[in-house]
């Protein structure tokens, strides 16, 4: 017999509780040799090439990685990334709900609002935001068509960062709201029922069933627009913003003359801002897939019962009828 | 016996009716799935329904909480019209109930379903305060000890802090049926609550819904289950094609069907 301190390995090697275990050796498969033999040589003459390479100049790369307008440069890229996710996502779970109201006019303006966002280029809409305060000097509040009641000029309050934000996020929510839509229709029917059958309103339903299980399908492709907002934001120059990464590291290397190391810092800091958001996108996922665990569902629910153990001496008698 | 909910009658052997059909036709588009039902849910009566599939059980039954709107017919829960104003306007029409009213309508009504319709993003124990801590706004505290007596009711207390993928079918729907309960309802409607079950998962169930009828609760039953029908059901009612066929006491009917359909029905399913 086998003591519960012996390793797994160990327990599956002494095979008593089942006679005639198995034991066969596994067919070859030289596939993953070779393939390791030719990635390595592959690898092997890139790493060459970048060492001996002169145009990487990796001490200007080391030179200029911890410089003070680059790490100003990250902190206003993940500002500017995490300000216009925050502002899409709010966006698009209103005009994703709007989408599925029963009230017509909403519907429209939902449906108004992603034809444009979604249908015109961001850079275009930066550049738009940019000359808002051309095109609406002052904004005045008042009865409509009536008397004002004050007003103020926009160009005291929209700042470059501002418009930058706005441009970015009203355009994420515009995509957003397409997956956030399609994350909504996901949650099954039965789930809305079950809840209105308990007496709970539509709201409720929303906020409390269908939104947290929605989160489930919604957060893998957020995750990604995540990313592809942290590179999106290079594009801000158009407002014109000129602190984030890109602008930065462009302005130096046309400082230095020297274009390439430049280039390779700013690749480095998105790499590693990528990899710290793809840590986060691990947990988001795994505390929304509570209760769901794995993909193949039907294999999945009878290892969760078993994990759990739940079916064995289950109290309740058995009776027959 | 008067038929009327306005003038309950106090002084007749059997309890006031809680539930009542009055003539309730439903179509979807074009095609009639309810032609035309009557029928009365005496308090703490249990009753099922039975026929086969597609004669309008399960809508009949959605009728009452409103999850179906009938076409035509009025349904009548302890006295009080289903989603709409008693007095109708002044051209004739009736007037509807806001969304918030008729929520509060169907929060006085518990329903079982025959998937369960847990919610998976929640515990056993989550799923069975939800109800009672986000409508009825009961403290926290309170909706947890008394989610955890219900559990222990259906036999699951040791199950509160598993998830519904952890829990076998009839675990499951025994979890669902405390839900409901938790609501304090006056009466449950249960769609087929043993269908989707394995075989061996059956009985659990059964045993939980033949429990609550002993404590008076007032059911509505769908079921192909005449065995269960028989034993606990006070009346049967037998639908065929969007109607009532027959009615009247279970045990009388099953033993001793009156209509042909009845009669080969039963043989059907036994």
């Amino acid at each position: 017999m086998t003591t519960p301190e012996q390793a797994p390995a160990d327990r599956a090697g002494t095979a008593d509780a089942i006679p005639g275990r198995i034991r066969a050796r596994e067919a070859a498969r030289p596939g993953t040799w070779i393939a390791a033999v030719i990635v390595a040589l592959i690898a092997a003459a890139l790493i060459n090439f970048l060492i001996t390479n002169p145009v990487f100049e990796w001490g200007i790369v080391a030179q200029y990685i911890l410089d003070v307008k680059i790490i100003q440069g990250v902190g206003w890229t993940l500002l500017l990334t995490f300000t216009s996710m925050l502002l899409g996502t709010v966006v698009a779970l209103i005009a994703a709900v709007m989408r599925r109201s029963d009230n017509p006019v909403l519907r429209l303006v939902s449906w108004v609002y992603i034809f444009v966002f979604r249908g015109t280029p961001v850079y275009t809409q930066l550049v738009f935001w940019g000359l808002f305060t051309v095109i609406v000097p002052k904004i005045a509040v008042g009865v409509p068509f009536g008397p004002e009641l004050f007003s103020f000029s926009t160009r005291d309050y929209f700042t470059g960062f501002l418009a930058a934000v706005l441009g970015l996020g009203l355009n994420e929510g515009a995509y957003l709201a397409e997956i956030v839509r399609a994350g909504l229709g996901s949650v099954n029917r039965g789930q809305t029922e079950a809840s209105k059958a308990l007496g709970m309103s539509n709201s409720l339903i929303l906020r409390r069933i269908i939104v947290p299980q929605a989160m489930r399908v919604i957060i893998p492709p957020l995750g990604n627009e995540t990313i592809g907002m942290l590179k999106t934001t290079s594009l801000v120059l158009a407002v014109p913003f000129t602190l984030d990464l890109t602008f930065a590291s462009n302005s130096i290397s046309t400082m230095l003359f020297k274009p390439i190391p430049l280039l390779i810092v700013a690749a480095l800091w998105y790499l590693a801002v990528t990899s710290v958001l793809m840590v986060g996108q691990f947990y988001l996922e795994r505390y929304f897939g509570r209760g769901f665990d794995d993909r193949a569902p039907s294999r999945s629910r009878q290892k969760n019962i078993n994990r759990a153990k739940t079916t064995p001496k289950d109290p309740l008698p058995q009776v027959e009828l | 016996m008067t038929e009327n909910p306005n003038t309950p009658a106090a002084s007749e052997p059997q309890q006031r009716p809680l539930v009542e059909l009055r003539g309730v036709h439903k179509e979807f588009g074009s095609l009639p799935v309810l032609k035309g039902c009557d029928l009365t849910v005496r308090e703490g009566e249990v009753t099922v329904l039975i026929g086969p599939s597609g004669s309008g059980k399960s809508t009949l039954l959605r009728c009452v909480n409103q999850l179906e709107i009938p076409t035509a017919g009025a349904v009548y829960v302890d006295g009080v019209l289903q989603g709409y104003r008693e007095q109708p306007l002044a051209d004739g029409r009736l007037q509807r109930l806001k969304p918030k009213e008729i929520d509060a309508q169907r929060s006085r009504i518990g329903m079982v379903f025959q998937r369960f319709d847990l919610f998976p993003h929640r515990t056993a124990l989550q799923n069975v305060m939800e109800a009672p801590v986000h409508v009825k706004g009961m403290p926290k505290a309170q909706a947890q000890a008394q989610a955890r007596d219900l559990l222990a009711r259906v036999g699951l207390a040791e199950r509160a802090d598993h998830y519904p993928s952890e829990l076998s079918g009839g675990q499951q729907q025994r979890v669902a049926i405390a839900r409901a309960l938790a609501m304090e309802p006056e009466v449950m409607l249960f769609d087929e609550p043993t269908s989707a079950l394995d075989p061996e998962l059956v009985a659990e169930v059964l045993q939980v819904l033949k429990d609550l009828a002993q404590q008076g609760l007032t059911m509505i039953v769908v079921t192909h289950e005449i065995g269960f029908a028989r034993e606990v059901a006070d009346s049967l009612v037998f639908m065929d094609d969007g109607q009532i066929v027959e009615q009247g006491p279970a045990r009388q009917l099953i033993d001793a069907p009156r209509s042909e359909r009845l009669k080969d029905f039963i043989q059907s399913v036994l």
